[in-house]
C-alpha cells in the first residue's frame, strides 16, 4: 500500500492505496466521493471525468498514485457552498440536458473543461468535444443545447424542449 | 401561453439538483458496513460440459471468504420466466432451467460457472483467476436457421430441440391469408435482419445483499425498473423467501430500457450469500461483464409479404420470424415476438388479413429479453420497410401509398386482436409533413448533389401498445403476472403529501411529473407532492416501470387514490362549514360551499384529519391515506410519423443524419419538456441501431462486440438536433388522464425512416438498392453499391 495526498475540491485529502487502485476508485472508495462515475471499464464512456490540475481526465484510466500531490476537482465540487448549482449545471437542469444523471458528472466536468478552452464554442465543436462522454437518454440534444446555453449563446431557436 | 405549473407545464426537473451535484443514490454508492465482495468466474466458451471445478487454491488466497459453484445452488429454484407462449398447435413452449451458478454445462459466454466471495474486489477478481475448470467444450449452436436443422446440437439435452415454440397468430387466419397473397394483383416481399443489440444503459448492474440474522430480513439492493417484481419472482420461486422477510431496493438507476427489468442471477446469488457468509455481499458488474450478462434485445430474422389489390390497397400481410431467445428464457423473452409483436403487426393500416408466425430458438448466446420497444420495433421495422419497397415497386408516392391505408375510423378493431381506441394518423402525417418541408426536398437534394454527396428522403408511420397491461387479457396470453399498479396518497397533517408509487423512475422524471397532476388535481403547489419510489418496504405493491407504463398505469393508480382522498377531504369540509357534501367546491387549493363566501384551505381540512377534535368520527375514520391499485382496461395507442434525410458519401459509404423528424400523438401530456426529451433518446437509439450498433458473434458462438471499443454506440457527433412535435392529440379514452406513453416512440419510429432515407438516397443515383440490412454502416453501404 502507498500513501496519497491531494487536493479535492479544495481540501486536503490522504489516503493508503494499492498501485493498481484506480483514481476513480480512490475518489468513490477511499474518500465517499460517489457522484464520480463508472459506466465502462475501457476508458470510452466518460462518466468519471474529473479535472486533475485543472485538466480534464478520465479517472478510470489514471492510477491513484499518479494524482499524489495533485489538484483533483469532482463533480462535487461545482456547485456553490450554499448548494446553488454553477452555471453549466444550471444550464443542464434548464434545458433538461439529463436523465437518469449517470453520465452527468462527467458530461458536467467535460463541459466546464472546454468551456475553459473554448468559451463559444459552436454546435460541431460541442458535438466533437464530446466525442468521449457517452449518454444513452438525451440523444445528446439537450446536452449540446445546454453547453451552448451555459456560454450564453441563444438558444431558442434550436427545436423543441 | 405555455402553463408555468400543473399539467401541461414543461417544470424542471427536481431529481436533477442531486444528479448535477454528484449526491445521487445508485445502487453502487451504497456500501453496507462489513460488506464482502463477489466476482463471478464466467465462461469464456459458447458451449461446454463442466467435468470438474477445483478451488483448492483459489480458496487459500488472500481474503477469500466462500468460494461457490452450481453445487451450492442445488435443490434451489432457476430464474423463473414469467410468460408462457402457447405454440400453434396448442402445445406450451420448451421451458429449460435457469440455473443461478451453471450446474453441468455451460450454454453462453459468459455463463457464470463460480463466485468468489473476498473482502476486497481486488482479491474476489485475484482468486477467481486461481480455479481450475475442466470444461469439455462442444458445438456451439449460433445460427438460428442451423439450430433448427435437424441433428443440430442441443442447448439444453433435456429439451426435445433447439425450438422453443412454433407461434402462429391468428392461426385461425392462416390460410386465409395464404390463399388472399397467392390471388393478389401485386406482392412485395422482403427479408430483412433486426440485428441483435445490447441496451447499455450507462450504469452497469450492481446488487447488495443483506441478511439480518437477528431478524432474519434479506435486503436486497440493486438497479431493477420493477423492485416489487424482483422481489416476488426471487423470493418466490428461487430462494423460497417470504415476501414480508424480503425487501427490494432500487435507488437511484442509471438507465434501464427493459434490461433492468429482469430478474437476474447476480441478485439471487447475492440475496443468498449474504445469508451463506453472515455478511454483506456485493457485486458491481464491469462494462464487459454487463456485455455479456445482460438481456441482449431484438436479433429476429424475418421475411414479410405485403399483398396489394390493382388500387393499391392492402389485402393481406403474411411473416415469418426467427426469434432468437438466447441460451435461457429471460424473465419476459417469449412474450416479446409473441403478444408484443404480432399484435402490432396492422400498424396503423386497415389490412384485413394478418399472419405472424414466430419460431423461438435457443442458442449458445446471451439471453435475449424486452429493449425500448420490444417487439414493437420489430414489427413497424418489417411492416414499414416493406410497405416503402411496395411504393417503389408500384412507382407511387411512399407517404400516398401510406395515407390511401391508414385506419381513419375509432375505434378500429384489428385481425390481430386489439383493439385501437383513438389516433388520427392523417394528422400526425400533416404536421411531419409541414415540419419536414417534404416539399422542398428536391432542392435540398440538389445542394446536397452539388456536395458531391447522395441525400435521401425517407418516412415512416408507427403505433405501438403501451400502458401495459390488462391483467386478465394478458393472463390469457400467458403472463404469469398481474400488469396493474399501484399509489399510496399519504397526506400529512399540515396538507402536504407523499405519493408511494409501484412505478420507478430510471431517467424518467416521475418525481416531477407526477406532482404536477396531483398539484393541478387538488389546486395546491407542486412542492407540497413527494413522490416515493423503489423500495418495496414503503410502496404497494406494484409491477415497475417498461412499456412506457408509467403514466398511464402508474399515473392512473395516482390519480384514482388522490380522488379517494379529496372525496373524504370534501366529506370533512362539508362537516367544518356545516354544509351538504353535495354543495362543496375544491378549486385552488381551498373548499368552498357553492354560492357562499364560506371556504376552508386544503391544510387546514388535513389538519383536521389529523386533529379530528372537530370531525365527524361516527361517519369517517380520522387520517387522510388512501391506495389505489389501477388495471387497464385496454392498452394504449400511441402514434407518430417520422421522416429522416440522410446524406450519403458515395465514395465512402458513410451515412450522415442530416435531419430527423418526428411528429407524434402521445394523448395528453403532463410535462412537454420530458415527453421531448424521452423521444429525444429514443431517436438516438433508433438512429444507432439503424446506422451503427450491432452486437456480434462468431460461428463459435464468441462475442466479438463485448466493449465500447467494438460495440459502437452513438455519440454527439452522430446525431444532429432532432425536430420533434407531439402537439396531435387524440388522448386516450380509458384511463383517466387521458395519456398513451411516450417513451419508446423514438426507439420504434425512427430505424424504418433512415433506412427508407438511405435506399432512397442511393436509388436518386441510379442505384438498384432495394434493402440493406441494419447497421448501415459504411461497408455495407458501400457494398451496396458496388451492387
Amino acid at each position: 500500500m502507498v500513501d496519497v495526498t491531494m487536493t479535492v475540491n479544495g481540501v486536503s485529502k490522504s489516503g493508503a492505496v494499492e498501485g493498481r487502485t484506480l483514481l476513480s476508485a480512490f475518489l468513490r472508495d477511499g474518500l465517499g466521493l460517489t457522484g464520480t462515475h463508472v459506466g465502462c471499464d475501457t476508458s470510452q464512456c466518460g462518466a468519471c471525468v474529473v479535472h486533475v490540475n485543472g485538466q480534464a481526465v478520465k479517472s478510470c484510466t489514471m492510477f491513484a498514485v499518479e494524482a499524489d500531490g495533485a489538484t483533483v476537482d469532482t463533480i462535487e465540487g461545482q456547485a456553490a457552498a450554499d448548494g446553488s448549482l454553477n452555471t453549466i449545471q444550471q444550464a443542464f437542469q434548464d434545458h433538461h440536458g439529463l436523465q437518469c444523471g449517470f453520465c452527468t458528472p462527467g458530461m458536467v466536468m467535460s463541459a466546464a473543461a472546454l468551456l475553459r478552452d473554448n468559451p463559444k464554442p459552436s454546435e460541431a465543436e460541442i458535438r466533437d468535444y464530446l466525442e468521449g462522454n457517452l449518454c444513452r437518454c438525451t440523444g445528446y440534444h439537450n446536452i449540446v443545447k445546454a453547453i451552448m446555453a451555459a456560454s450564453g449563446q441563444d438558444v431558442a431557436a434550436i427545436a423543441a424542449e | 401561453m405555455p402553463k408555468d405549473s400543473g399539467i401541461g407545464a414543461s417544470t424542471k426537473r427536481r431529481e436533477d439538483v442531486r444528479f448535477l451535484s454528484g449526491t445521487g443514490n445508485y445502487t453502487d454508492d451504497i456500501n453496507v458496513h462489513g460488506q464482502a465482495y463477489v466476482h463471478f468466474l464466467r465462461s469464456d466458451v459458447a458451449h461446454g460440459r463442466i467435468n470438474g471445478i477445483d478451488t483448492t487454491a483459489a480458496a487459500a488466497m488472500p481474503g477469500v471468504v466462500r468460494i461457490f459453484t452450481g453445487a451450492d445452488f442445488e435443490g434451489i429454484g432457476g430464474l423463473p420466466c414469467g410468460w408462457q407462449v402457447t405454440d400453434r398447435h396448442g402445445e406450451p413452449m420448451q421451458e429449460p432451467g435457469h440455473p443461478v451458478l451453471a450446474q453441468g454445462k455451460v450454454r453462453h459466454v459468459g455463463d457464470p460457472i463460480a463466485a468468489v466471495v473476498a473482502d476486497t474486489y481486488a482479491q474476489a477478481r485475484d482468486a477467481a483467476e486461481a480455479i481450475e475448470v475442466d470444461i469439455e467444450e462442444l458445438p456451439a449452436v449460433v445460427d438460428m436457421k442451423a439450430a433448427l436443422d435437424e441433428g443440430a446440437a442441443k442447448v439444453h439435452d433435456d429439451l426435445k430441440n433447439n425450438l422453443c415454440y412454433d407461434w402462429g397468430f391468428v392461426e385461425e387466419n392462416r390460410d386465409a391469408v395464404d390463399a388472399a397473397i397467392k390471388g393478389a394483383a401485386h406482392v412485395t416481399t422482403l427479408e430483412l435482419v433486426n440485428q441483435r443489440m445490447v441496451a447499455n444503459p450507462m450504469e452497469p448492474r450492481v446488487a447488495v445483499g443483506d441478511f439480518n440474522r437477528a431478524t432474519g430480513d434479506h435486503t436486497l439492493y440493486t438497479t431493477s425498473q420493477n423492485p416489487h417484481v424482483i422481489r416476488l419472482l426471487m423470493g418466490a420461486f428461487v430462494l423460497g423467501i417470504p415476501e414480508h422477510k424480503l425487501r427490494v431496493v432500487a435507488p437511484d438507476v442509471g438507465g434501464g430500457f427493459g434490461t433492468k427489468i429482469f430478474h437476474y442471477a447476480e441478485e439471487a446469488f447475492c440475496t443468498f450469500a449474504a445469508k451463506a457468509v453472515n455478511r454483506p455481499v456485493k457485486w458491481t458488474s464491469s462494462r464487459s461483464e454487463a456485455f455479456m450478462s445482460d438481456a441482449h434485445g431484438r436479433d429476429h430474422v424475418t421475411k414479410i409479404e405485403l399483398a396489394l389489390d390493382a388500387d393499391n390497397n392492402f389485402v393481406a400481410l403474411r411473416t415469418d420470424t426467427l426469434a432468437n431467445m438466447g441460451a435461457y428464457l429471460s424473465t419476459f423473452a417469449p412474450s416479446v415476438p409473441t403478444w408484443l409483436h404480432g399484435t402490432l403487426m396492422a400498424g396503423n393500416y386497415k389490412t384485413p388479413l394478418i399472419y405472424v408466425n414466430v419460431k423461438a430458438v435457443f442458442t449458445n448466446t446471451v439471453p435475449v429479453d424486452a429493449y425500448r420497444g420490444a417487439g414493437r420495433p420489430e414489427a413497424t421495422y418489417q411492416l414499414e420497410r416493406v410497405i416503402d419497397k411496395a411504393a417503389r415497386e408500384l412507382g407511387v408516392d411512399p407517404i400516398a401509398l401510406r395515407r390511401q391505408n391508414f385506419i381513419t375510423e375509432f375505434p378500429y378493431a384489428t385481425p390481430v386482436a386489439v383493439e385501437y381506441d383513438t389516433g388520427d394518423y392523417n394528422a400526425t402525417m400533416d404536421k411531419l409533413e409541414e415540419i419536414a418541408d417534404i416539399a422542398g426536398f428536391a432542392a435540398r437534394r440538389a445542394e446536397s448533389e452539388k456536395k458531391g454527396k447522395l441525400r435521401g428522403l425517407g418516412v415512416n408511420c408507427y403505433i405501438e401498445a403501451c400502458g401495459i397491461a390488462p391483467s386478465n387479457l394478458v393472463g390469457q396470453l400467458g403472463a404469469r403476472a398481474g400488469l396493474y399498479e399501484s399509489a399510496t396518497v399519504r397526506v400529512n397533517a399540515t396538507g402536504g403529501l407523499v405519493v408511494m408509487t409501484g412505478s420507478h423512475s430510471h431517467g424518467q422524471g416521475h418525481e416531477t411529473a407526477f406532482p404536477q397532476v396531483i398539484a393541478e388535481m387538488i389546486g395546491i403547489d407542486e412542492s407540497m407532492v413527494e413522490i416515493v419510489h423503489g423500495d418495496t418496504a414503503n410502496a404497494p405493491m406494484g409491477m415497475g416501470t417498461y412499456g412506457s407504463r408509467s403514466l398511464a398505469v402508474g399515473g392512473s393508480a395516482m390519480v384514482r387514490a388522490t380522488e379517494k382522498i379529496i372525496n373524504k377531504a370534501r366529506k370533512i369540509a362539508a362537516h367544518l362549514m356545516e354544509a351538504a357534501e353535495a354543495d362543496i367546491e375544491l378549486k385552488d387549493g381551498a373548499f368552498s360551499v357553492a354560492g357562499t363566501d364560506k371556504s376552508v384551505a386544503w391544510g387546514d381540512v388535513c389538519l383536521a384529519a389529523y386533529v379530528p377534535h372537530n370531525y365527524p368520527l361516527e361517519d369517517i375514520e380520522p387520517g387522510l391515506e388512501e391506495t389505489a391499485f389501477y388495471d387497464p382496461s385496454n392498452f394504449t395507442y400511441p402514434s407518430g410519423a417520422y421522416a429522416c434525410e440522410v446524406e450519403v458519401d458515395p465514395e465512402t459509404g458513410k451515412v450522415s443524419i442530416e435531419r430527423m423528424i418526428a411528429a407524434d400523438d402521445f394523448g395528453n401530456i403532463v410535462n412537454p419538456m420530458i415527453v421531448s426529451g424521452q423521444v429525444h433518446g429514443g431517436l438516438a437509439q433508433g438512429i444507432g441501431q439503424a446506422l451503427m450498433e450491432h452486437c456480434i458473434y462468431d460461428d463459435e458462438g464468441q462475442l466479438l462486440s463485448a466493449s465500447y471499443m467494438d460495440y459502437a454506440m452513438p455519440r454527439a457527433d452522430d446525431v444532429p438536433f432532432y425536430e420533434v412535435d407531439h402537439s396531435s392529440c387524440t388522448p386516450c379514452t380509458h384511463n383517466p388522464l387521458g395519456v398513451k406513453g411516450c417513451g419508446e416512440a423514438g426507439a420504434i419510429g425512427s430505424p424504418p425512416s433512415v433506412v427508407n432515407a438511405v435506399v432512397d438516397a442511393l436509388q436518386s443515383a441510379g442505384k438498384n438498392v432495394t434493402h440493406i440490412d441494419m447497421p448501415l454502416s459504411p461497408s455495407r453501404v458501400w457494398a451496396a453499391m458496388q451492387g
